[in-house]
């Protein structure tokens, strides 16, 4: 089927929760720039509250111009609904505090982004809740990690930067065999690369600051729920997430899993996670990652295109050690993302240079396209080096396990012109091979 | 809230309030492959303004045990039975498309027990697509899918069940596939979706309801169409009963697409005498 009732991922990323606005006719998504709605009596603000009625009070909790971008990702990845948050750590954080308490255990992948895998090793420990970092594409290993007390698995879409790619579908069942759901972090392949809920996960979440806004402009997270993990019978069979399938008595006694049959996560994860946790995004920020998130089967394609002539090119060129990126048979992950990112793996991947520290120095400085600094995503094309960087406080064994060495170089492949974005890279190259002559 | 009906667990959404004999009440009943969950926010809202709230699961259904009904008729008498159970004297019945039928059947069963009866997204009679029967079994997944596209009207929802930032088909997906993998025994799409086929005792059926009669509609829907609900409507104006027909800008999903409106709709019916 086609047309406005079932509607396909370009005509949702344009037209998913918005209409034009009623009482002005405005076409673009309005910026709701309020921190609070009037309400219409006493009893409406009431039923408002207690949730008897659906809408807005505090721009903290919700607001117009993020129930937009909210309903529109959801669309995007097949949930239920979603949640903005202000930034992709804050929508880790919200899932993991709406999920579990001190006592609680993750079992997570160490192919993590290096803000992922602070808070899990170092942050939350402090918490009480402990985590065992397990190779991505070890199975076993998966397994031999649960505990009585695990709540979550945790992974990324594919790893950051060494790509490695989870095996969603094996993960997931492994999960659910053993009562807990999966979350992955879905920023580098964003929805029009891979849909993380129809494999068999239950939570997906982005840093929208990265494709989904795809400008470079703005910092924002948004937490995707699938509808899928029982949270009640789960409860029923362990005693684990009581937080969704107890009464809660910070909240009138709620039961949330009685409120929503598929909607628990997302009930507490506003009315708790929001209330008290407060990593809101701003309403500006959501409108201005809606405007990313309108063109973004038109700018995926185009990264998917460049990165595959970049990709081609370092892989020609003497002085580049391994190339990391599944479009290469070399690859660790090849067969597994043949199979579950068809459109390709991503434009986020590392190289390693066959040279010394400095000369990866020389080359990143060379480069005139290319910019030096901490982002992904971005519509401009962008580099790094990890070790001293995003992943500077990583350990070397935690280093090797996301696939990272002191000559690894990460890229993000931006919209350029590709032979611009070659010319660059093919610059640097000779410069830095220079430099080790010198 | 549990009571025993049948010999089996009969679960009953009641709004977040205990139930309190001194207070009128209001019996919710969804549609196939639907559950409690859908009256959210009109049971809730109702549960806090002076009634007794039971949005049950059908059986079969979700939290609910026992056999699934096979029949409008079976799921009315189970609707009488757990009134009973309740030790509720006398209700109104509010009920969503398969769930519209079980009320009416119940209504002319329970006589004035019954004394306020809503009908949302209903049609008389509710014949179900050869192909839709067929899927239901062979590919429910699809069928699934079908409904859900069938059911909406919008892909701009205000904010619903979740609040704001509910996906709402996708939310009709989720619950479709929760209720469908509820029970392991029985294929609840199929047999659904076979008993408002075969269903033909509407008309007589209204004109024996002995109470005031809302119909909520979807001037958008296309599972149950508006036309489609006149013959109920005829009958129910030629057997004099009081009879209101809602109009509203909505597809199937009248509770999740427009949810405030649909709850005035009910709430200002059920305050009339």
């Amino acid at each position: 089927m086609s047309g406005y009732a079932d509607p396909g991922f370009d005509t949702l990323a344009l037209h998913a929760g918005a209409s034009p606005d009623p009482a002005t006719g405005a076409r673009a998504v309005p910026i709701h720039l309020t921190t609070s709605f009037v309400f219409e009596s006493s009893e409406h603000a009431q039923s408002l509250f207690n949730l008897e009625r659906a809408g807005h009070v505090y721009s903290r909790i919700s607001n117009p111009t993020n129930a937009v971008l909210e309903q529109r990702v959801a669309a995007l990845e097949g949930g239920i609904g979603a949640i903005t948050t202000a930034s992709g750590q804050a929508a880790l954080h919200l899932c993991i505090a709406t999920l579990m308490g001190a006592g609680s255990h993750i079992v997570a992948s160490t192919a993590l982004y290096g803000g992922s895998q602070n808070l899990l090793h170092y942050t939350l420990r402090r918490f009480g809740i402990d985590t065992t970092f397990v190779p991505p594409g070890d199975i076993d290993a998966w397994r031999a990690a649960v505990q009585p007390n695990t709540k979550l698995f945790f992974g990324e879409t594919v790893g950051n930067p060494g790509l490695d790619v989870l095996d969603i579908p094996t993960v997931a069942a492994l999960a659910h065999e053993h009562g807990v759901p999966l979350l992955v972090d879905s920023t580098l392949t964003s929805p029009w690369l891979m849909q993380p809920l129809a494999l068999g996960a239950d939570l997906v979440y982005h840093s929208a600051t990265k494709f989904l806004s795809g400008h470079g402009t703005v910092i924002g997270g948004i937490v995707v729920d699938g509808g899928s993990f029982d949270w009640a019978s789960a409860f029923a069979r362990s005693g684990k997430f009581s937080e969704l399938a107890a009464p809660y008595e910070g909240f009138h006694n709620m039961n949330f899993s009685e409120e929503s049959t598929v909607g628990a996560f997302l009930l507490r994860a506003r009315r708790e996670g929001l209330r008290d946790f407060g990593a809101c995004m701003s309403p500006h920020s959501a409108w201005l990652i809606l405007q990313g998130v309108e063109t973004l089967g038109l700018r995926m394609e185009r990264h998917m295109r460049n990165t595959e002539k970049v990709v081609q090119f370092l892989a020609s060129q003497s002085f580049v050690g391994r190339v990391g990126h599944p479009l290469l048979e070399s690859h660790p992950s090849y067969g597994l993302a043949q199979k579950l990112l068809p459109r390709g793996a991503g434009s986020v991947f590392s190289f390693d240079l066959k040279g010394n520290r400095e000369q990866g120095k020389k080359f990143i400085e060379t480069l005139k396209i290319f910019s030096h600094l901490a982002n992904v995503g971005d519509c401009r094309s962008l580099v790094i080096h990890p070790a001293s960087t995003t992943h500077f406080r990583m350990t070397d064994e935690a280093l090797a396990g996301a696939g990272i060495t002191q000559g690894t170089i990460r890229l993000s492949i931006g919209l350029e012109d590709a032979d611009d974005l070659i010319d660059d890279l093919k610059r640097a190259l000779k410069a830095a091979e220079k430099a080790g002559a010198q | 809230m549990n009571y025993s009906v049948n010999g089996a667990q009969a679960y009953c959404y009641t709004g977040g309030k205990a139930f309190d004999a001194a207070k009128p009440t209001v019996v919710f009943i969804h549609g196939v492959l639907n559950d409690h969950s859908v009256w959210i926010l009109q049971s809730r809202y109702l549960a806090h303004h002076g009634w007794n709230v039971l949005a049950v699961d059908l059986p079969g259904h979700c939290r609910s045990g026992g056999e699934a009904p096979s029949t409008v008729e079976e799921a009315a008498d189970f609707i009488g039975t757990l009134l009973d159970a309740a030790g509720v004297a006398n209700a109104a019945l509010v009920g969503h498309s398969w769930g519209s039928l079980i009320a009416l059947e119940a209504a002319s069963r329970l006589q004035e027990r019954i004394h306020h009866l809503v009908l949302v997204g209903t049609a008389f009679p509710m014949k179900v697509s050869p192909l839709l029967l067929e899927t239901s079994i062979s590919d429910p997944m699809k069928a699934l899918e079908m409904i859900n596209v069938f059911s909406r009207s919008t892909l701009a929802a205000p904010p619903s069940a979740l609040g704001p930032g509910t996906w709402v088909f996708g939310a009709g997906m989720a619950l479709g596939r929760r209720v469908l993998d509820s029970n392991t025994e029985v294929n609840v799409f199929h047999r659904g979706f076979k008993a408002c086929n075969d269903y033909g005792n509407g008309l007589q059926a209204m004109a024996a309801v002995r109470c005031p009669v809302l119909f909520v509609l979807g001037a958008q829907d296309q599972m149950t169409q508006e036309k489609a609900a006149k013959p109920l409507i005829d009958a129910a104006r030629a057997s004099d009963k009081s009879v209101t027909v809602v109009s509203l800008p909505v597809g199937h999903h009248q509770m999740n697409e427009t949810p405030d409106a649909t709850l005035f709709a009910i709430r200002d019916f059920l305050t009339t005498e």
